[in-house]
């Protein structure tokens, strides 16, 4: 996965928006849109222009962006999905559509309308500027409400408990049944319909068809997502380049630059006997749903990955890294390298005397009660270590995370 | 001289405007648009946004204590927060060079206001700063207009985004009627 770009020269992405912009702004003036009557038009039936370009717009975008994403180019947990606020957002989808059909433009078309010389385009979007500045001043009066039916990142298909190829094939079916309806209503009030020249009919046959084929090539298991990176990523296991020494966990803790995340995928009866503190339990079903909360959070994050050696974290450390986590680490010899160290910290941990071979992921402590965190040896402080912190090589290296700051909500 | 260059000027016909895109076509290179706006930045399109920022500036320039005690104009312009640093103001910026060159270069530019048959230009004028005020305020209260709610997130499947624009299609087929004057 390599979309979308981390692009962290501000001068280089505010040059990208202007350039997307100028290029919205060309398409809305060759469509039509700086003209108010012609946006009207669609409220009358007579001419459908806004639906066929604003539906022809997303069922275009929709099907490029989720082949991208099933093709594993593009990471949809990256890409800004505008949170549902369910109630602000109807009351005040309906005050637009007042504002539409009084005024006769949305925000975008109004200004795009006034850089062709339109005055009322000018004085809609002054309009605009005005209640904007309204909504900020007499926010506070409502600041409660406006945060209420908080559904964060919703998306139609979770409402609608389907797939996401599923749900693109049917927006596609509906909107070009729409496309259709809206032919017919032309030539039934406007006397005649715009048509479609035959190039872009093949474009939207194109769609359709791959938007129906979507569901069918299904979304990329965490298998076949490792299977992409892992001629990338494999080296790096065998060069041991992400097994940071238990010193290193423990001075990264206190480290200033970065959060970390400390999972430990051990099955519950060894966390509850001991673990690290604040380390969190991951059963590694659940990895899918940390790697999406790790990277909605836009705070740089180290993730280190804990099992009783590193076998375990190890299967655990592909999953997270073939969903595209950045900065994750695996504990070098998991709980027993830790206990190796730290043990002697508290005498009611004991080494197991064991005989003959070991099992792979086997605690070799004892421990005379379950401790959880309840142990000096889950918390050790760099200070009272500092022979150990020269042991060790250091491999954390910091890597940004990728994505949007926010939508055009700004 | 100069009479010679401005008789040439008068003898050269002024150019026809030409022609619209057909509307599907448009929908294609608005999808292809806003495709590329995820795909390298993550974000879609927007005008709201940048309208709001820029708005913000000026407020804060004239009443900085005023911004600063307003937590969701803080939020965007408090303190030495600079609200034009940010996407939707460059994107805004941007559709308004398009549209300025593309009306340019298709012989479109004039000076003019579009209006229905029966209603006066100032009445236009009002209607057009009334309409803009009360859907700036909709656009805010809602998170994003037409182009950041209903485009950009209609095209990621936000639940949000869908629910908004069919508010907007329904807020305005609902009082279509009543203004069927205005516009025919």
């Amino acid at each position: 996965m390599h979309f979308p770009l981390t692009i962290d020269a501000v001068v280089v992405k505010y040059l990208i928006h202007f350039l997307i912009g100028i290029a919205f702004g060309a398409v809305l003036e060759m469509s039509g849109f700086a003209i108010s009557t012609r946006l009207a038009g669609q409220f009358y039936f007579k001419d459908q222009t806004v639906l066929k370009v604003m539906f022809g717009g997303v069922i275009t975008a929709m099907v490029l962006i989720f082949w991208f994403v099933a093709m594993g180019w593009l990471d949809y947990d990256l890409i800004w999905v505008n949170p549902t606020y369910l109630w602000p957002g109807i009351v005040g989808g309906l005050i637009m559509g007042v504002g539409f059909i009084i005024g006769g433009f949305c925000p975008g078309t109004s200004f795009v309308s006034a850089a062709t010389g339109k005055i009322d385009g000018l004085l809609f979007a002054a309009g605009v500027t005005a209640g904007v500045l309204l909504f900020g001043e007499t926010e506070p009066l409502f600041h409660t409400w406006w945060y209420s039916s908080d559904y964060g990142r919703l998306t139609l298909f979770e409402v609608f408990h389907t797939s996401y190829g599923v749900m693109v094939a049917i927006v596609v079916i509906v909107a070009l049944l729409m496309f259709w309806g809206a032919e017919y209503l032309e030539r039934a009030f406007g006397g005649r319909a715009s048509g479609i020249v035959p190039w872009a009919k093949y474009a939207f046959g194109l769609i359709a068809l791959a938007a129906v084929a979507l569901p069918l090539f299904g979304e990329p298991t965490v298998d076949e997502l490792w299977a992409r990176v892992a001629p990338e990523m494999e080296p790096k296991l065998q060069a041991r380049e992400v097994y940071i020494h238990p010193a290193e966990l423990m001075e990264a803790r206190y480290d200033e630059r970065f959060r970390t995340v400390v999972l430990d995928v051990r099955p519950e009866a060894d966390y509850n006997l001991f673990h690290i503190r604040w380390a969190h339990r991951a059963d590694m079903d659940d990895l899918p749903t940390w790697a999406q909360r790790i990277k909605k959070d836009k705070r740089l994050t180290v993730v280190v990955l804990v099992s009783n050696d590193d076998q375990a974290a190890t299967e655990a450390w592909k999953t997270l890294v073939a969903l595209d986590v950045p900065n994750v680490y695996i504990l070098d010899g998991g709980i027993n390298h830790w206990l190796d160290i730290f043990a002697a910290e508290d005498t009611r941990i004991h080494p197991m005397s064991l005989t003959g071979g070991l099992e792979a992921e086997r605690l070799r402590y004892d421990f005379d009660y379950a401790l959880g965190e309840a142990s000096p040896a889950a918390d050790p402080v760099p200070d009272q270590h500092e022979e150990l912190l020269e042991e060790f090589q250091p491999k954390i290296e910091l890597e940004l995370p990728a994505g949007p700051a926010g939508g055009g909500c700004g | 001289m100069s009479a010679n260059l401005s008789a040439q000027a008068q003898a050269k016909p002024k150019p026809q405007p030409k022609p619209y895109l057909n509307p599907y076509v448009g929908g294609l290179l608005l999808g292809l648009v806003l495709f590329l706006s995820f795909l390298i930045t993550g974000s879609g399109l927007g005008a709201s946004g940048g309208v709001n920022r820029i708005a913000v500036f000026f407020e804060d320039l004239i009443a900085s204590g005023h911004v600063d005690r307003n937590p969701y104009l803080a939020h965007m312009a408090g303190g030495n927060a600079n609200p034009l640093l940010n996407w939707t103001v460059f994107v805004l910026l941007g559709a308004m060079v398009g549209g300025f060159v593309s009306a340019k270069f298709h012989h479109r530019w004039e000076v003019a206001t579009y209006k229905g048959p029966r209603i006066s230009v100032r009445t236009r004028w009002v209607l057009a700063f009334v309409g803009g005020l009360i859907m700036g305020y909709g656009a805010r209260m809602a998170r994003g207009c037409t182009s950041g709610q209903a485009l950009s997130g209609g095209a990621v499947l936000s639940a949000g985004s869908w629910a908004i624009m069919l508010a907007i299609f329904g807020g305005a087929y609902a009082l279509a009627y009543f203004l069927r004057k205005v516009w025919n």
